[in-house]
């Protein structure tokens, strides 16, 4: 790592100036689009633009935790849930403002990633993949059991927001600024000392100690960042929906960001935003392609369910074995980009 | 009857549904020690192994000693490719890599069982007689009872396999240190393989005993949390670990779900998972490779 920065920074100083100005009309572009979107789009483009926005924000997220510390979480979407939850409870019985409710479901989900993570990230190795997946499957359960206070399986409805009074319109760019918000943020985090101990005890953990970083509560708070980004996503997603229910946080779901991160390429913001694009448009596609081939009266819920399970995992299988890199890298190659970056082992 | 034979009743009950569990953890434990992959799979690997003992049997009608047959064959095959096509290009890579697509496997074997067999639950041939075992004045369902006795002999098999053949040298021989194995004229690649076709029986088989009981869905490999936990238990690469862990967890799973309820039964797994991380990370008989930090 330290032996990739002082070449970065031994590099013409003509490249650097590039890359920064490309990056910064890259934020520019995107924020031109994502106002024009409500004014040219469909009422469907402007559905597609809130989900999109909000899986942006659950990738980045657990791209904090997977690409940037190396940790393997395989059940982000039941952090989501607990986001969810929490928001849904507190708007229902407390009528607290959607920025409250957002900050609230990202405490409860920071608090809860903490509560698994605590035993986990004592121990060397995969031991966080087994406590996330007691996560998934022991918070669904919860989602699904405490009736009194989740509804069960029905969940929780909510009323309609409003937000500034411009209705759909008025909620996407809360969506949208939330997540540009939170995609600066991490992008920025990087370039600070809590975010490069992540990457330092993502590269070499015993090297990372002796400079003098606490290996444990790095980990801890890089784990229980990725599951704050995951609950401030699902409380948007509960304001977006206006429904809470167990079946939306499912393992399914958790495959999905894994293959979101994996997809748009580890340890890059870029990678998070393309990957949760990317993966957020497939199911439509599918559903596209399913009802050419099959006709409109195939048993569509029956069928896509499984395609997607499939599709996930392969994704993820084929992106980790033929381009670690995911989307960004294959971008690079296609624009003939190559970079130091290239050389650099995979981690 | 009283309460203490009913405890011994409910004990039995739970001994003989963690012989499942012994299986699956031994599938497991038999990959994480020759090759290091932690391997997420293992579930939808007993899930996938039931559903073509359903396939070669009833649907294609190769009775069921012939099904049986062909499902533990296609079982190991598929387990081989996976090793083959999949894992073995990542060789070297990172291991976090390696774990995550064990996970995209599960995800896809999931589907691919979805798809083809659909959501409902399947009924398999009776495999297994359904008289009431008695001992002395306590009762076992039949099915149980022989399913922990094929459990058992299949368990005992291995570890005789595992412990005397040539191979099964040269999986342990493979476990203690890989590269001097491979000094030593061990093809590690076959190792990996025959480790993993051996843990596409072991799970297929498991997962057969477990459907002859309940049938089978897809949702079979969620059974994999409590492999996962008798598996932490018995300390990840040791044999003997698992047996104990496995009737070990058995028998917790069904006292708790016959005292406290069924609610109380589905959180076991996870509390064996936490006190075993907070507690004793290297299981009970496990190798003290697992560091604190």
């Amino acid at each position: 790592m330290s032996e990739q920065t002082t070449k970065a920074e031994l590099a013409p100083k003509g490249s650097m100036v590039d890359s920064r100005a490309l990056e910064l009309a890259g934020w520019l572009a995107l924020v031109a689009f994502i106002i024009a979107l409500p004014f040219f789009g469909s009422v469907w483009a402007l559905y597609m633009g809130c989900l999109v926005a909000i899986n942006v924000i659950a990738t980045v997220g657990l791209n904090i935790t997977v690409g940037y510390a190396g940790l393997l979480s395989v059940g982000h979407s039941a952090f989501l849930g607990v986001g969810a939850y929490v928001s849904a409870l507190m708007w229902i019985h407390l009528g607290t403002p959607l920025a409250l409710n957002i900050v609230g479901g990202a405490v409860a989900a920071f608090l809860v990633g903490l509560l698994f993570g605590i035993p986990a990230l004592r121990i060397k190795g995969v031991y966080l993949a087994i406590a996330t997946l007691a996560a998934q499957y022991s918070l669904y359960f919860v989602f699904q059991q405490w009736t009194p206070v989740t509804g069960g399986d029905r969940g929780l409805s909510l009323p309609k927001i409003d937000v500034f009074g411009f209705g759909d319109i008025g909620f996407y760019f809360v969506v949208a600024f939330v997540a540009l918000l939170t995609t600066l943020a991490s992008r920025n985090l990087f370039r600070t000392r809590v975010g490069r101990a992540f990457i330092a005890v993502r590269e070499r953990d015993y090297a990372a100690e002796v400079l003098g970083i606490n290996m444990v509560s790095t980990k801890l708070l890089a784990f229980a960042l990725g599951a704050a980004y995951a609950g401030a996503a699902g409380a948007l997603l509960a304001a977006f929906l206006r429904i809470v229910n167990p079946d939306q946080f499912t393992l399914l779901v958790s495959v999905f960001f894994l293959a979101a991160v994996v997809v748009g390429g580890r340890g890059t913001t870029l990678g998070s935003i393309l990957g949760a694009v990317f993966m957020t448009m497939m199911p439509e596609f599918i559903r596209f392609v399913l009802e050419h081939l099959a006709g409109a009266e195939a048993d569509m819920a029956g069928l896509l369910s499984p395609l997607r399970e499939i599709i996930f995992g392969a994704l993820i299988v084929g992106f980790l074995i033929f381009e670690p890199r995911g989307l960004v890298g294959l971008l690079k190659r296609a624009f003939g980009h190559v970079e130091e970056v290239e050389a650099r082992a995979e981690h | 009857m009283d309460a203490l034979a009913l405890f011994l009743e409910f004990s039995l009950v739970g001994f003989a549904s963690g012989g499942i569990y012994v299986l699956a953890g031994l599938s497991f434990v038999i990959v994480f020690k020759s090759t290091t992959i932690f391997n997420f799979a293992t579930g939808e690997m007993m899930m996938l192994g039931t559903y073509l003992f359903f396939l070669f049997d009833l649907q294609m009608g190769f009775g069921w000693m012939g099904g049986l047959i062909a499902a533990l064959a296609a079982a190991a095959g598929v387990a081989m490719l996976t090793d083959r096509v999949i894992l073995r290009p990542l060789i070297g890579r990172p291991h976090i890599v390696l774990v995550m697509v064990t996970f995209g496997v599960a995800s896809i074997m999931r589907g691919v069982a979805g798809l083809i067999w659909g959501p409902n639950v399947r009924q398999l041939t009776e495999l297994l007689p359904r008289t009431p075992v008695f001992l002395g004045d306590i009762l076992v369902p039949g099915k149980l009872a022989w399913g922990f006795a094929t459990a058992g002999l299949i368990a005992l098999a291995f570890m005789l396999f595992y412990r005397y053949s040539r191979a099964g040298t040269a999986i342990r021989a493979t476990a203690t240190d890989q590269i001097t194995a491979e000094s030593l004229g061990i093809n590690i690649r076959m190792v990996f393989l025959l480790s993993w076709g051996l843990a596409g029986v072991l799970t297929a088989a498991s997962g057969i005993i477990l459907g002859s009981v309940n049938g089978v869905t897809p949702q079979l490999g969620l059974v994999a949390l409590n492999v996962l936990a008798v598996v932490m238990l018995g300390g990840m690469t040791s044999v003997f670990g698992v047996v104990v862990a496995g009737l070990f967890i058995g028998w917790l799973e069904t006292i708790v779900g016959a005292y406290l309820g069924a609610a109380w039964q589905s959180f076991i797994p996870y509390l064996i998972v936490l006190i075993v991380m907070f507690v004793k990370p290297t299981g009970l008989f496990g190798e003290q490779r697992v560091e604190r930090i």
